[in-house]
């Protein structure tokens, strides 16, 4: 086996740091049981700003070679991905702290196993070969195998554990035949490698749209990404579990392994099975499935969201719905038509789009998250929409910044949010040939998220409960910090989205210049 | 100051004073409503600084224009500007914020924190929305007044608050992100030859220019996009069908609330017909112009036989908007150039008349807890001054001549008669005067019903009469209507070449196209763009623009 190279292992430093920074805190916490367990979350914090740090540093320009043997390639798409993990993992920790020293978890491996994940996304990201990318998916997942059930005592936490443990591999086992699948039709496993010899029995007139293998294995390749990302119908397991886990575990979750999932899902159908003849073909297929299944998404995600009196239930149905968003840009991203080759301005637009998408939602996603984490009702997390009545005139700054993180996960500018969502639409629009049913279905089931979003904002500025029966702010300085950092993301991204959208079609523009090679 | 930065200081004034009270101690109640006050006041002085500024003789450039790249990968400027028609909404906005704001005082008694921070940030969210220039930016203005409004009614709103509320949001923005998609698909379609698409409303209005819709879409591709922009500002002007969720809201919301609602959101929506839809698809604006007409029609009667029954004050005074914004309606849709002046004389005006009379309602409301007509009866006798304060105002929107209202009226009836020989629709302009009358009979009987008669309730006897302060909101509008009813042409030659330039001009372009020109109506229009004003429409009945030699 060949030695890796430096120029190898500095490309993979960001997952060497955070892997290196989990392991740290797992041995300090055997070594020392009594070790204060906020300072293991610093540690923690301190790895992931310093892979953060190093992807921002080191910034890769231009082309950038893979490495380790054409397994991992450390382009601007992984260095973007790195730190959106490494943005979403520390804010996580934040909100975590005060949380488990409330509910009696607070153990040291509770932020190693977060560290494990962030590992396995960034992995995903990185990787440029199908086997490494399902290593990386199972680091992730088995991490948040435990992570879900890390509340021992509560039922409800064993049973999301169980359930996701069962659904997951269930969906690993898709993923894994779909690649041994597609081994088969293309004899290679490197996404790159398969986009050159698709290409290639394209011109030779051996068109991949009438290879069945080829066909069976995306499709179970889609299956396996679906369950992640948790899009219709593969998200089932996802209310569930989001309602049963630790609420900090839930809001870890519902952004890191989407942004991991999607960082792969685009990786490969956008960088492996890219149009090659232009014709009659494979992406028009996969683009007309992964069309409806975004239809399909959006529409039961933001349709269901409405009638959750669960907060944690509901926000997992709009972390659905948001997939659904997110989908509608790769859609864009991918979709030739009419034998036009798609203009790489309208597809770096659309890759760029997706990726300020996916930024956006973690800052204001964790940042919802974090308002519940922050609120108690007779010593105990709050569960319902409900519980939050009159939180709003009760605490003023609260009220204000949940209602931010809302209305920017609804969409309103001058959010980040809104911002997100029309870099999608104008994707959507510059395709060559628009899916104007599609476009129609992203604005109105928009509207439809308003209703259970403001019905958050009524619960807590127009509902007034009895003066007994009100939650009441259980909060430490790691909290606010994640909390002020959020709303800053949130509304920092809506009045600079011209430089975030910048740096996301600059990342995308490097992407596509690869996959076009 | 430049004009520029005045216009951005009169902008964001009024959320920097929510800023500024966010952080002040709510037990400081005080502290509040005068800081609330004299922010808004300030603004007001601003503004009028801002039409001292005013080059009035031109009012139909964009000035103090400013203009800076926001996100230009994807073409979105951050460009606002003023001409005349912007410049007079402004001036409305603010005036009604600051009169909203005293007239809240005594009304506001709990979350007096909230209340004012949401007045100001929504009095910011409604001077963007007239002075952006870029579709972007407008449309972030337009859709961030949502919340504070939907704050406002929802907290401090009578007991039906959170369906009112819930249903003004849902109304508007089924239609606004309609038009969202359209102003994206505009973008698209404005990316001609390898060049970047645009937002900027001026490249996209120019007729001439290599934007213009006409030339980069197909005609259906632009009905459907009217329809779009249509949908968004129907629903807020409000239209009939569309206007269920006015009379909800209205009632519930607080008086502040009501007065902001009728006096400057629902300009928004005739303000989007006169800046967007129009002067962007000016040849489907012509053929559409029937049907609303036809709406508008159908709203000025409507909305009248519907406020001559109703039995609570403010929801009369909320269905006789619906009729009066169908008589705006009416007038844009004409195409006329009286039509539009009046249409947009009668913004100003509903503004007044309306706000005044949601202030006059809340008064009323605060001493006696009802608004039940049949609970009054008589008071003229009690509170002479507010009765005087209330004929006048009641008279100002029944269109007495000498006062604001028959101006308008006026105006939009003769506009949307038309000319002898020209466009004209003489049978809307015959429907819509039933209107005027149809005013006259239900605000008379509910003013005698309220106002005169025996005084036989022994609540009403101990009622007191208006307080300085209450005087003091009510003044500043009862004198603007005597004003603008005895000269309206200081007003009119605010904007009318900026209507010219925005409505008319385009529209007979667009007339030109489609039919042979009719050149004893109107000269042909080809040479027309920015030459100035044909001199056969430069002496409408009641305005004199200013002389067509001063723009050549």
């Amino acid at each position: 086996m060949p030695v890796p190279s430096a120029k190898d292992l500095l490309s993979i430093m960001p997952q060497l740091i955070v892997g290196g920074a989990g392991m740290l805190v797992l041995l300090m916490d055997a070594i020392w049981p009594k070790i204060s367990k906020r300072l293991l979350a610093g540690l923690s914090i301190l790895g992931l700003v310093a892979a953060g740090a190093y992807a921002w540093v080191t910034w890769p320009r231009g082309a950038v070679e893979p490495t380790l043997q054409n397994m991992v390639r450390g382009d601007a798409y992984t260095a973007f991905f790195t730190i959106v993990l490494a943005i979403g993992t520390g804010l996580s920790i934040l909100l975590s702290v005060d949380y488990l020293e409330r509910e009696g978890i607070s153990h040291g491996e509770y932020y190693a196993l977060l560290m494990f994940t962030t590992v396995g996304g960034i992995i995903m990201a990185a990787s440029i070969n199908l086997i490494c990318i399902f290593i990386g998916l199972e680091i992730l997942s088995i991490a948040l195998y435990i992570l879900a059930g890390y509340q021992t005592e509560r039922v409800e936490s064993d049973e999301s554990a169980m359930k996701y443990f069962l659904l997951g591999s269930f969906a690993s086992a898709f993923f894994l035949y779909g690649i041994a699948l597609v081994y088969g039709a293309t004899g290679s496993l490197n996404i790159e490698q398969i986009q050159d010899r698709l290409v290639g029995a394209a011109a030779t007139g051996a068109g991949p749209g009438k290879n069945f293998l080829l066909l069976a294995g995306v499709a179970m390749l889609l299956v396996g990404f679906g369950f992640k990302v948790a899009v219709v119908p593969f998200h089932i397991w996802s209310p569930d579990v989001y309602e049963g886990a630790p609420t900090s575990v839930t809001a870890f979750m519902s952004v890191a392994a989407k942004a991991a999932g999607f960082a792969a899902f685009l990786r490969v159908i956008a960088g492996g099975f890219q149009d090659p003849g232009q014709t009659e073909n494979l992406q028009v297929q996969i683009s007309a499935v992964l069309a409806s299944v975004a239809a399909l998404t959006m529409l039961v995600g933001n349709v269901v969201a409405v009638v959750q009196p669960n907060i944690k239930r509901m926000l997992a149905y709009s972390s659905i719905a948001h997939a659904g968003y997110i989908l509608t840009g790769i859609v864009a991203a991918i979709r030739p038509s009419g034998g036009l080759a798609m203009t790489n301005d309208a597809q770096a637009q659309a890759i760029g789009a997706v990726l300020f998408y996916t930024l956006v939602y973690t800052v204001s996603n964790l940042g919802a998250f974090g308002v519940v984490l922050a609120l108690q009702k007779r010593g105990e997390e709050i569960t319902n929409i409900s519980d939050l009545a009159g939180a709003g005139a009760r605490y003023p700054w609260l009220g204000a910044l949940m209602t931010l993180f809302l209305l920017s996960l609804a969409g309103l500018p001058p959010t980040a949010g809104f911002f997100g969502k029309l870099f999608l639409l104008q994707a959507l629009v510059s395709m060559n040939t628009p899916l104007i049913w599609l476009l129609v279905l992203f604005v109105l089931t928009s509207v439809v998220s308003f209703a259970y979003y403001l019905g958050v904002v009524k619960s807590m500025y127009m509902d007034r409960p009895e003066e007994s029966d009100q939650a009441v702010l259980r909060t430490d300085w790691n909290l606010k910090l994640a909390l002020a950092l959020s709303a800053f993301g949130t509304i920092g991204l809506g009045i600079w989205a011209g430089w975030g959208f910048w740096v996301a079609d600059h990342v995308a523009d490097a992407f596509l210049a690869v996959a076009a090679h | 100051m430049t004009s520029a930065s005045l216009l951005n200081l009169v902008l964001y004034l009024p959320a920097l004073a929510a800023l500024v009270l966010a952080l002040l101690p709510k037990e400081q109640r005080e502290w509040m409503k005068w800081g609330a006050f004299g922010a808004s006041a300030l603004t007001f002085i601003l503004s009028l600084a801002l039409l001292s500024e005013f080059n009035s003789n031109d009012n139909a450039t964009v000035q103090a224009l400013t203009e800076i790249p926001w996100i230009p990968q994807l073409g979105i400027q951050y460009k606002t500007g003023i001409d005349g028609i912007s410049l007079v909404l402004v001036l409305l906005t603010t005036l009604l914020s600051a009169i909203s704001i005293l007239s809240s005082f005594d009304a506001i008694r709990e979350r007096v924190k909230e209340y004012y921070i949401f007045l100001l940030l929504l009095e910011t969210g409604m001077i963007g929305v007239f002075v952006s220039l870029d579709l972007i930016l407008f449309y972030v203005f337009w859709e961030a007044m949502l919340i504070p409004m939907y704050f406002l009614i929802g907290i401090w709103g009578g007991p039906r608050k959170l369906y009112a509320t819930f249903k003004f949001v849902l109304y508007t923005l089924v239609g606004s992100l309609l038009m969202l998609v359209a102003i994206i698909w505009i973008y698209m379609r404005s990316s001609q030859g390898g060049q970047p698409g645009t937002f900027d409303l001026v490249r996209l209005t120019d007729a001439s220019g290599p934007l213009a819709m006409s030339a980069v879409m197909h005609p259906q591709e632009r009905l459907w996009l009217f329809l779009a922009f249509a949908s968004a500002f129907a629903i807020k002007v409000p239209m009939w069908p569309f206007h269920t969720w006015l009379p909800d809201a209205h009632v519930e919301a607080p008086t502040a609330g009501s007065v902001i609602l009728a006096g400057v959101l629902l300009k928004m929506g005739l303000y989007g017909f006169l800046r967007y839809c129009i002067p962007l698809f000016p040849d489907v604006a012509l053929k559409v112009a029937p049907w609303f007409l036809a709406l508008a029609v159908i709203g000025i009667i409507y909305g009248a036989l519907v406020a001559y029954v109703q039995q609570d004050v403010k929801r009369l005074v909320a269905y006789s908007s619906v009729s009066h914004l169908g008589f705006c309606v009416l007038g844009l849709f004409a195409f006329t150039r009286e039509g539009v002046q009046g249409s947009v004389l009668q913004m100003i005006n509903h503004g007044i008349s309306t706000g005044a009379l949601f202030l006059i309602v809340g008064m009323i409301y605060e001493r006696r807890h009802t608004r039940e007509i049949s609970a009054f009866g008589g008071l003229w006798k009690v509170i002479p001054v507010f009765a005087v304060m209330f004929l006048i105002t009641m008279l100002s929107s029944v269109g007495l001549p000498g006062l604001n209202g028959f101006v308008g009226e006026f105006l939009i009836l003769l506009g949307t008669w038309g000319p002898p020989g020209g466009p004209n629709n003489q049978v809307a302009a015959a429907l819509g005067a039933t209107g005027v009358i149809l005013g006259a009979v239900y605000m008379l009987w509910m003013f005698q019903r309220v106002m005169q008669g025996p005084l036989d309730r022994p609540e009403n006897q101990r009622l007191l009469d208006l307080n300085v302060r209450e005087i003091a909101t009510l003044l500043p509008l009862v004198l603007l209507m005597f004003w603008i009813g005895a000269a309206p042409n200081a007003t009119l030659r605010m904007f009318d070449q900026a209507i010219y330039r925005t409505v008319v001009l385009p529209i007979e372009s667009a007339r030109a196209q489609t039919a042979p020109p009719r050149t004893e109506i109107a000269p042909p229009p080809s040479g027309a763009p920015g030459a100035g004003l044909p001199p056969s429409l430069s002496q409408p009945a009641l305005s004199s623009p200013a002389a067509p030699g001063n723009h050549p």
